[in-house]
């Protein structure tokens, strides 16, 4: 479940402060904010910029280069879907196609009610145990259209 | 004396509920006050018996699974935890057919011991590489890891030796140990395993590699897909630190090594090593020309060395055991041992480790005993998302370097993908392209607008429009990748394509369906913005 805090310059510029002394420190910095906050405020970019003596496009190119890395906040919960070879041979399509139509929206979306952001994901390292996905950081394996309707019940009811 | 009894804590078993039954376990030796502790061990790999409870016994360790919490109070009352009877019960874990017809090496430990304790590895023979490693020269440790026939685990194959001896002779005031663990190939898990169960081994390879090269520093690039290989990494090297085995006096050699874990961030590009270093660095992960390789100018400009998780966690047995002994498994120019990883369709997935050489056949029926399903078996990946498609009649293919290329295949870092007969080979190789659209760092364009524009001619093909013209541009357009791409990723992405075609032509000739089937991945553009 997301713990992120709101937007807070301050906070941001510490965090950047004392990560920005490591060697190559630009994705040490991006993996912080986003942990702190949810999401990399645009606002952000300028400080990040600043403190690594990089350009706004720079730090704005590596951003947005990363599938991880985003602008906009996520659901409340977000949940991961392997669509690689290994869980499409035991039907990940189909759990996939199950969830979008469960929740009303494609993988890469997020729900209107902001409570679920569906992601697709290339390999989980569970291949031994497919379908994989993983919520909310756990990861699940064998998971069928069942089991993956009920880990989306656990997580409506802890909402 | 306490007894112990293991639950894994790899990501895997706790993806089926080793948590859970650790916790509910934790509590009925609370309530029955019995004089037993849980040992969270990493996996032995045999995923489909995960949660694999072990218990230890004056008779060895008896295994037990797959344990769910409703089945503990049985098992208890049955008396697993003095090994006895039960139907959950597989007897002498190490007699387990699947593990028993095995030869592990670099897995030797994994799944035996605790993996963040250092008095546990090194009770099970931890750091007796490094402390041969010290009694060595520079040149000679070098030179052991070269007779040891060692090659490259992360799919390329060059030999790990050469490029140590590369990096050695190169002069510098900074030299780089970076281990590649952004183990991105779907039906690839092997790294994943090995860092959450049995950490200090890379930590220990990675600290020889430094001493052998004169490198003082070490990054670990790990995909941010492996937040638990990421705890226990951390955990790991802060022990490391604590207990004087990294740091300013390595195991009192007076000799500096200084280790970091980072973290990647989604890009399947970054398991290509200059992307690697590029990420790194703090940039976009765009591949770079070479030549410099990275053995001459690597990371920050300096000599690097960059090993697969595999192949540095290999390297404490080849100096404990000696460059020849370690050659002595495996066949023709493929030395030593295979971390095979069996996976998609399979009964029982799960790592396989043993010299190469043994048949792709032999390992998914003789271990993997056939496809899930049950249905009969119509194709193999092997090697990741770039690697062929293999027919059944390609089975008794040596699992091999050499003999994968033979046959226009790769065997990659070891995955293999099981597919039964439902298969569409035509949309796997739809998928091919989509994956590297989706991918491509962008630098090379045959890769980036190439696979977009391979995408659109499969659908044509798919949907019966001028076939066999757009078959052959097809063609044409996989050797434009091929021969105009840097690196593999567009350089091989026609293994899959073309493999799928010449070994399943009847899947690329159907009646064009009705109506078309609409992909559930996003589009290029969802995914931008």
């Amino acid at each position: 479940m997301s713990k992120a805090q709101e937007w807070d310059a301050e906070r941001a510029r510490s965090r950047i402060q004392e990560l920005a002394p490591l060697p190559g420190a630009l994705l040490p910095i991006l993996h912080a904010l986003q942990d702190d906050f949810g999401h990399i405020d645009k606002a952000a970019v300028p400080l990040i910029a600043d403190a690594l003596n990089l350009s706004h496009a720079e730090v704005h190119g590596v951003i947005t280069f990363y599938h991880d890395f985003r602008y906009t906040p996520h659901g409340k919960h977000v949940l991961k879907m392997c669509r690689a070879e290994s869980c499409q041979a035991m039907g990940c399509e189909g759990v996939i196609r199950h969830v979008e139509d469960r929740l009303g929206v494609k993988l890469g979306a997020t729900t209107d009610d902001q409570l679920f952001t569906l992601e697709p994901v290339y390999c989980l390292g569970n291949c031994g145990l497919s379908p994989a996905v993983m919520l909310d950081g756990k990861l699940y394996g064998r998971v069928s259209s069942d089991v993956a309707d009920s880990l989306i019940d656990n997580a409506l009811r802890h909402a | 004396m306490s007894r112990k009894v293991y639950i894994p804590r790899d990501a895997a078993a706790v993806s089926v509920g080793a948590d859970a039954v650790a916790r509910a376990m934790t509590q009925q030796i609370a309530s029955r006050r019995l004089d037993v502790t849980v040992v969270r061990n990493g996996s032995r790999g045999m995923f489909w018996l995960e949660p694999l409870v072990e218990v230890e016994t004056s008779a060895g360790r008896i295994a037990y699974g797959p344990v769910s919490v409703e089945a503990l109070e049985d098992l208890i009352a049955a008396g697993m935890f003095e090994g006895k009877h039960h139907a959950l019960c597989l007897g002498p874990t190490e007699e387990i057919p699947f593990l028993k017809k095995q030869q592990r090496l670099t897995f030797a430990r994994c799944g035996v011991i605790d993996p963040i304790s250092l008095s546990d590895y090194v009770s099970h023979g931890g750091y007796r590489g490094l402390e041969k490693a010290l009694q060595h020269t520079p040149e000679t440790i070098v030179e052991e890891i070269v007779t040891s026939g060692l090659r490259g685990r992360g799919g390329a194959g060059f030999p790990t030796g050469i490029k140590w001896r590369t990096v050695l002779k190169t002069d510098a005031d900074q030299k780089y140990i970076v281990c590649n663990a952004d183990e991105g190939d779907s039906g690839t898990y092997a790294d994943r395993m090995i860092m959450e169960g049995d950490p200090f081994v890379l930590i220990e390879g990675m600290t020889i590699a430094a001493i052998a090269v004169g490198a003082t520093s070490g990054y670990i690039y790990l995909r941010s897909e492996y937040p638990h290989a990421f705890r226990t990494l951390r955990r790991a090297i802060a022990i490391g630190y604590e207990k004087g085995y990294l740091g300013p006096d390595v195991a009192g050699s007076g000799k500096r090594f200084e280790l970091e874990v980072r973290l990647g961030a989604g890009a399947y590009i970054c398991g290509e090593e200059t992307s690697l270093l590029e990420s790194l660095e703090g940039k976009r992960g765009q591949i770079r020309f070479k030549p410099p390789v990275p053995a001459i100018e690597g990371l920050f400009g300096k000599p690097t060395v960059v090993n697969n998780v595999i192949s540095l966690a290999t390297v404490p047995i080849i100096l404990e055991k000696g460059g020849p002994y370690y050659r002595d498994f495996g066949m023709g120019k493929s030395r030593g041992t295979l971390t095979i990883q069996l996976a998609g369709n399979v009964r029982h997935g799960g790592l396989v480790e043993t010299g190469f050489g043994l048949t792709l056949r032999k390992a998914i029926y003789d271990f993997g005993g056939g496809t899930a399903s049950g249905r009969p078996l119509r194709a193999v990946q092997v090697g990741g998302p770039l690697g062929a498609y293999f027919p059944a009649s390609l089975l008794d293919t040596p699992l091999d370097y050499e003999a994968f290329t033979e046959r226009k295949g790769m065997l990659g870092h070891g995955g293999v993908v099981v597919f039964d007969d439902t298969v569409d080979l035509a949309q796997q190789a739809r998928f091919a392209m989509e994956f590297c659209a989706v991918e491509s760092c962008g630098k090379c364009t045959p890769c980036r607008i190439g696979s977009t524009r391979g995408v659109e001619v499969i659908d044509k093909i798919i949907a019966n429009e001028d076939r066999a013209k757009n078959l052959a541009l097809l063609d044409d357009l996989c050797e434009v990748l091929t021969d105009g791409s840097l690196c593999a990723l567009g350089g091989l992405i026609s293994l899959p394509v073309q493999s799928a075609i010449r070994h399943f032509p009847e899947d690329f000739d159907r009646p064009a369906p009705s109506p078309p089937r609409p992909s559930s991945g996003q589009s290029q553009e969802a995914r931008w913005h």
